[in-house]
């Protein structure tokens, strides 16, 4: 059978990588985010790279009242139902500690929309088993670092949400995967300093589509982030409090 | 965040300048800085001087627009954005029969850059320049507006835009008429040739569709010329994935490209090519885009970069200025071994296209003291011959000989003064060959 994808923040480029992926290999395309204009692009673009369908459809993580039509819209494809998750924002931690209020919003666009999206699907894909769930989470979310932790507390949030839910479904054959990104050449990335070793979305989103079909559990993108992380997370607390990174 | 501060480079990098680089990812970024801002376009960067450089200015980075927005199976016509890379169009549409009608040696240049520099590729003689197989185009102008510009719509702005060098506004997206692509493979011959007059002799004689002449820049004497004549036509049969280049990891030293060593590689891949000529079959990628075998091989140049000198001189006295040109580049021995000729047809779509009927040659230097007065006397014997510099690789011609080369830039200047007064899309190759004119 074939595959429908349901791809959410698929504005973002890493996930129009990963659409043109999905095309090439003739699986059936959801497009949903908020540019509506832009998303019928990428609908057309999807279709002309061999999709077997591809279509936009409106989705906003602070909107839950339109995640149960998207999710039919999924259902109503004769394909195995699959979700990927790019969605997510960042705020500028500085700008987070001048204007507190934006945290409510971050928390929402990197843990609880998407997260209130997968509960609610969650019946369905085990009802039609053999499908992938993709959450994109963060390095961020693995450790909070004083430069970046409002940020990573909603990936920390969703990087647990997702390893229990892999948890949940591993009797029931619907894979989740965790993504883990660290340095990505997009327009979230663009411009800020102190960059290195930046992976591109084209790279990131081929190295998230085989780990996908190996049915990884946890991957970093590029994978050499594994080994950073994990010296990170090695520091005690009382050096890395200290630290200002 | 919207703007990333960087140093921008052409592929040459002799020319550098710092810019606040933006890359929309959206339509509607893109519509909002344009609105705001209105800056020039920046495509692949695969220029080789200053042609997509805003000292101290906004540069809009378009690669990330680079989607297929409609493709006719029957007719051949194709809609895209401005971002998208020739090479994918290839990848895409060649296995359905169709592919772009110019080809430059680079698989990475966008379809926008390619409109703004009228690219043209091993088949020009035969089927003309990038732009003349243009439908339409979608500009962004000064004004932030977007228009359709085609033979028919728009005409001065189309004409305008085609080899306009980004002047007239940013080209959003744009529909191409493809060309029948048979299969994706080409049977290609390579013959070595003793010197410049039996390159003639070929290029005249030669009934195939794509043809091009590596040449022995070092070469002089009695073998002024020699090289290696590669002639191909295409056959059918699957389409070879695109490999991963090998790439220059870093930048050589000096001493990579001195002269013995030069000499030396040039004998060597003289003598590797047959004297009877032989054919083979080849993927298509290899002729098209010999350049893309090699990842980042603008660094065998080293950190001071390199220009790069092409040139075309109108068939009537090609013959006999081009064997003046090439002897003062043997002589000079600062060539490198990237030298070509080609034989070009009339075809051209612009006010500022580069091609004419004549043949082309193309030569890279080294950057260093002694390359300038070189090129400068180079820049000379082709404005006198009535021949054209290529803009797209320019670094180093003399304002005064511009509108001996281009004799249409007054309707140019004239279109620009009217689409773009304030002078928003001026690049620093722009502002170095005082492409707008005196300002009023």
């Amino acid at each position: 059978m074939s595959n429908a994808w349901l791809i959410l923040g698929a504005s973002s480029s890493m996930a129009r990588a990963f659409t043109r992926l999905a095309a090439q290999n003739g699986a059936h395309v959801l497009l949903a985010g908020r540019d509506a204009a832009d998303l019928a692009l990428l609908a057309q673009d999807a279709k002309l790279r061999g999709a077997a369908s591809a279509a936009a459809l409106p989705f906003d993580t602070r909107k839950p009242d339109g995640f149960a039509a998207l999710i039919a819209q999924l259902l109503a494809l004769d394909a195995t139902p699959n979700i990927a998750i790019f969605a997510g924002s960042m705020l500028d931690q500085a700008k987070l500690e001048a204007a507190p209020d934006g945290l409510a919003g971050m928390i929402t666009d990197n843990l609880a929309g998407p997260a209130q999206l997968l509960l609610l699907a969650m019946p369905e894909m085990i009802a039609r088993p053999g499908g992938v769930i993709i959450g994109v989470s963060s390095v961020s979310g693995d450790r909070g670092r004083a430069s970046n932790y409002g940020y990573g507390a909603g990936k920390a949030g969703f990087t647990a949400f997702l390893s229990g839910l892999r948890a949940r479904l591993s009797r029931s054959k619907v894979h989740v995967m965790t993504v883990k990104p660290g340095f990505v050449d997009t327009a979230m990335t663009w411009g800020l300093p102190g960059l290195f070793l930046v992976a591109s979305p084209d790279a990131a989103a081929k190295r998230i589509w085989h780990a996908a079909k190996r049915r990884r559990n946890v991957i970093y993108v590029p994978g050499f982030w594994w080994i950073i992380m994990t010296i990170i997370s090695c520091v005690p607390e009382f050096i890395f409090k200290k630290m200002k990174f | 965040m919207l703007f990333k501060d960087a140093n921008l480079a052409g592929w040459g990098r002799v020319l550098q300048s710092p810019a606040r680089i933006a890359r929309p990812e959206r339509r509607a970024v893109l519509e909002a800085l344009m609105k705001e801002t209105p800056a020039p376009a920046l495509g692949a960067a695969r220029s080789y001087g200053d042609a997509a450089l805003n000292a101290d200015g906004i540069v809009i980075d378009m690669t990330r627009l680079d989607r297929i927005l409609d493709f006719n199976a029957e007719s051949g016509r194709v809609t895209a954005e401005a971002g998208v890379r020739l090479g994918d169009l290839l990848r895409l549409f060649g296995p359905q029969g169709w592919m772009p009608a110019a080809m430059p040696g680079t698989a990475h240049v966008t379809l926008g850059g390619a409109i703004a520099n009228d690219v043209h590729g091993k088949n020009h003689h035969a089927h003309g320049s990038f732009g003349q197989h243009v439908e339409s185009i979608s500009l962004l102008g000064a004004d932030g507006q977007l228009r359709e510009a085609s033979e028919i719509e728009n005409p001065a702005l189309f004409k305008a835009t085609i080899g306009g060098l980004g002047q007239t506004g940013v080209i959003v997206s744009a529909e191409l008429r493809l060309i029948r692509c048979v299969g994706g493979r080409v049977e290609l011959r390579k013959q070595r040739l003793p010197d410049l007059d039996a390159f003639f002799e070929a290029f005249d004689d030669s009934k195939a569709e794509f043809s091009v002449g590596w040449i022995d820049a070092t070469a002089r004497g009695t073998a002024l010329g020699r090289g290696v004549m590669e002639e191909g036509h295409l056959v059918s049969g699957g389409f070879a994935p695109t490999r991963n280049a090998r790439t220059v990891p870093f930048n050589m030293p000096g001493l990579t490209l001195s002269r013995p060593v030069v000499k030396l590689f040039n004998a060597y891949y003289f003598r590797r090519a047959s004297a009877n000529g032989r054919t083979r079959t080849r993927p298509l990628q290899e002729m098209f885009f010999p350049l893309d075998s090699l990842a980042q091989w603008n660094r065998l140049y080293g950190k001071r970069g390199f220009h790069q000198f092409q040139c075309v001189l109108p068939s009537s006295i090609c013959e006999v200025v081009l064997p003046r040109i090439l002897e003062e580049i043997a002589n000079s021995g600062l060539a490198s071994p990237l030298s070509v000729l080609k034989k070009l047809g009339p075809g051209r779509a612009g006010l500022m296209s580069f091609p004419m009927a004549g043949m082309t040659l193309a030569a890279d230097f080294r950057a260093k003291a002694k390359a300038l007065p070189l090129l400068n006397k180079l820049n000379r014997m082709v404005a006198e011959a009535g021949g054209r510099v290529y803009l797209a690789k320019d670094s180093t011609l003399d304002a005064g000989l511009l509108r001996a080369m281009y004799p249409e830039i007054d309707k140019f200047r004239a279109a620009l003064a009217e689409m773009d007064p304030e002078r928003r899309f001026e690049t620093d190759l722009a502002r170095r060959l005082n492409l707008r004119g005196a300002p009023v």
